[in-house]
């Protein structure tokens, strides 16, 4: 069958449904060797006021500090001082203790529910790290390291996660659906990307209000899908609002690869479209993270407006509790990953900076673990899930609206009489 | 016939639209290659390809959108919304796309698009992932709303949905996925799994189950009572529970409502208890309770009520003390019956 383009023939109806590619699927072999890693040190630091096409070249390539030896190197290497550093790995192996407990506490019924961060902890802990106190977070679920820097409790965390009477949230919310209002850190939502266009209407009011505040966002590769990221895109580069607009590409939501949402090119390169500066970092590099991250702050806090940012990491772990990725991707693909471990590559560069060594590294890694396992028992002094003490049953009509409306109060009357 | 599960149940009459009809496909988040997260459409991308068991970008308003466009294109999309909770970013495309596009377009135009989605609570999912929207689709004009109660309900009602030209919402219980529920403590010696329960019996091949077509699942001569989904079973406990020999009927359409079965029920009763789980105020209980009011009034022994959710967001710390339970059930139940 033929048909007539401008009078030319050309054999008809070659459209197909292209349906892309995992980076494997259980029994392949991960194809990670294809992917382009520029060398770190290579890509150039463009001024503050740089224009959001001169950014092509960042949005396609990948900042990268840390080289293969553990040496930073290039215009991306920022000043941070070794306790700095050692603040940093500090967290980043808290923040790997704390999940490991909690998801075993998830798999002995203590928990109905759990996300692990494993392998992505620099983004969280530098990027937290960079930002400054006052500086208002819009997180997604897998950034619980924002929480460590800014210093909450561990026990506090623990009680919302099993819903007791010490639960901030009142037993309202599924685990790891934190809010914490003390440390400038917003109340987690269920459904994806929804926060992304709220953290530009926040960095709105920070400009409309002449303040130096801005705002952080983060969503997952496959939440860009959401229309929310579109809207926080252009509000964001309308407005020119003090906004960081951070993509954590983990390359997984749940089953579906990045390949679903990155249209073949790299989520940077979507922030060029909306004419935002943008840029892609080796999300496994605390020094190129927390670099970029300094940076974009800084341009959002110079006037410059809106930073996009692709953090390039790897979801070592399933995507929650409830999935088990053996059953999707190989189970050689962590192991694959060409960008390494956050933890074991700080490490590294603070062994060759003579600032730390292994012995110091395995103590801190246990007593962390201790001090994790104390908290829990602290946490659960404070109530189980199942068999509480919870917070009253009646509270949970508190809240729905400022003052109980009648209508609610009768509801609430009921609950309390069979209490 | 075969013992499935309301899982299997659903895959199974997935499989067979898509065996009969090349136009059929599913498509969804984490529908393909892994087969949803609840396993409704599991090995329908090995038999039927990657085109027609689709894997989508996490965008609803997208994959609703993108599915109006293939229903007007002469397919049958059947999308799966990987949780009730996060059908809001596609309502825009439901309620004023897809709801109403043959009569804007006086008839020209139309998508026969099924919208399957698991919905309710009981599983720890917190208020993102335990609500139960039926009532604003039963608001909508142009929408078909189907909520099954059992496997064999499920695959024959799914049946209809899918070759009904009309867009149908189809909500799926998740709390009885795997088995039968009758609320929190509750149960006794009943069927746990739906292997030992009767609906668990459910034919390989097709057949089909009338949308807007009640069922009564028990007869009773003093109370009428109405309910969907999970609830059928939680009511079923609380008839048990309470004494009263109630009528017990499971809509398994709620739009376009079988309003004759259910005035015939009332009007033998002179009662009537309506329950779901969804949150009381403007739930499709008032829809329920306005149609009995006008079509039974004169029958009318007894207040009708309601037993439902709270009028607040699904905590997940007191799923049972949200949840209807069958002593709410079985309370209301009384009162009514003690009512001449």
């Amino acid at each position: 069958m033929t048909n007539s383009v401008d009078g030319a023939a050309v054999s008809a109806y070659a459209s197909k449904l292209h349906i892309p590619r995992a980076s494997s699927r259980p029994g392949e072999t991960s194809d990670f060797q294809s992917l382009a890693i520029p060398p770190a040190g290579s890509l150039r630091q463009p001024p503050l006021d740089v224009s959001p096409q001169d950014t092509a070249d960042l949005a396609h390539g990948m900042v990268r500090v840390l080289d293969d030896e553990g040496r930073a190197v290039g215009a991306w290497a920022p000043e941070l001082t070794p306790r700095q550093l050692r603040a940093g790995l500090r967290h980043m192996l808290h923040v790997r203790a704390y999940d490991e407990r909690m998801f075993r506490m998830q798999r002995q019924g203590k928990l109905s529910f759990y996300m692990k961060c494993t392998g992505e902890e620099a983004v969280a802990v530098a990027q937290a790290m960079a930002l400054e106190d006052g500086d208002m977070l819009f997180p997604t679920y897998r950034q619980q390291g924002l929480l460590f820097v800014r210093g909450r409790p561990l026990v506090d965390m623990m009680c919302h996660c099993i819903s007791n009477a010490g639960d901030n949230l009142k037993g309202r919310q599924m685990p790891v659906f934190y809010s914490w209002k003390q440390g400038n850190f917003f109340s987690i939502s269920g459904n994806l990307a929804t926060q992304y266009s709220q953290a530009v209407g926040w960095a709105m009011a920070s400009a409309y209000k002449g303040e130096d505040h801005i705002a952080a966002a983060w969503v997952g590769d496959g939440s860009t899908a959401e229309a929310d990221v579109h809207n926080a895109m252009l509000f964001a580069a309308t407005y020119r609002a003090p906004v960081l607009l951070n993509v954590v590409n983990n390359q997984w939501a749940i089953s579906t690869p990045q390949s679903f949402a990155s249209t073949g090119t790299t989520f940077a390169a979507r922030g060029l479209g909306f004419n935002i500066p943008s840029l892609r970092v080796d999300g496994n590099d605390f020094l190129a993270v927390y670099a970029v991250t300094r940076w974009a702050a800084a341009r959002a806090r110079a006037g410059h407006g809106p930073t996009f940012v692709e953090l390039f990491t790897y979801r070592v772990e399933g995507h929650s509790t409830s999935d088990n990725p053996a059953g999707y991707r190989s189970s050689d693909e962590a192991a694959a990953w060409p960008l390494g471990d956050p933890i074991e590559r700080l490490k590294q560069h603070l062994v060759n900076l003579g600032e730390w060594s292994d012995e110091q590294h395995t103590a801190l890694a246990a007593e962390l673990q201790a001090s994790v396992a104390g908290d829990w028992k602290r946490a659960i002094a404070l109530g189980t899930l199942e068999d509480g003490p919870h917070w009253p049953v009646e509270s949970m009509f508190e809240d729905v609206f400022k003052e109980i409306p009648e209508h609610l109060r009768r509801q609430q009357e009921k609950v309390r009489a069979k209490s | 016939m075969t013992a499935m599960s309301m899982v299997q149940a659903i895959n199974s009459a997935l499989d067979c639209t898509m065996g009969r009809d090349p136009n059929v496909l599913v498509m969804g988040q984490d529908v393909g290659y892994f087969g949803g997260v609840f396993r409704c459409t599991e090995g329908l991308y090995q038999k039927y390809g990657a085109h027609r068991a689709l894997d989508t970008p996490i965008a609803e308003g997208g994959i609703v959108a993108a599915a109006i466009g293939m229903g007007v294109n002469g397919l049958r999309p059947v999308v799966e919304m990987q949780f009730a909770d996060y059908i809001y970013p596609a309502i825009d495309q439901i309620i004023s796309e897809l709801a109403r596009l043959r009569h804007r377009s006086g008839g020209e135009f139309w998508a026969p698009v099924v919208v399957r989605a698991p919905s309710g609570g009981g599983i720890r999912g917190g208020q993102t992932h335990s609500q139960s929207p039926e009532g604003i689709f039963t608001h909508v004009c142009g929408l078909k709303t189907v909520m099954p109660s059992n496997p064999y309900d499920a695959k024959g009602l799914l049946i209809s949905a899918i070759e009904d030209d009309d867009p149908v919402i189809f909500f799926e219980p998740k709390r009885i996925y795997n088995g039968p529920f009758y609320g929190h403590n509750a149960g006794g010696g009943r069927a746990r799994t739906w292997a030992e329960h009767p609906a668990g019996e459910v034919p390989e091949g097709h057949y089909s189950i009338p949308l807007g077509k009640a069922n009564v699942l028990r007869q009773g001569t003093e109370v009428t009572v109405l309910s969907y989904g999970t609830m059928v079973h939680v009511a079923e406990a609380a008839i048990e529970h309470s004494g009263v020999d109630a009528e017990l009927i499971d809509l398994r359409t709620l739009l376009p409502l079988d309003i004759e079965t259910i005035v015939e029920s009332v009007e033998k009763t002179g009662r009537c208890v309506v329950i779901h789980e969804a949150t009381r105020t403007s739930g499709f209980g008032a829809e329920l309770v306005a149609e009995v009011q006008e079509e039974c009034f004169w029958h009318l022994k007894a207040p009708i009520e309601r037993v439902t959710g709270w009028d607040t967001p699904y905590p997940h710390a007191f799923e049972w003390e949200y949840f209807p339970s069958h002593e709410r059930i079985s309370d209301a139940l009384r009162r009514a019956a003690a009512c001449d």
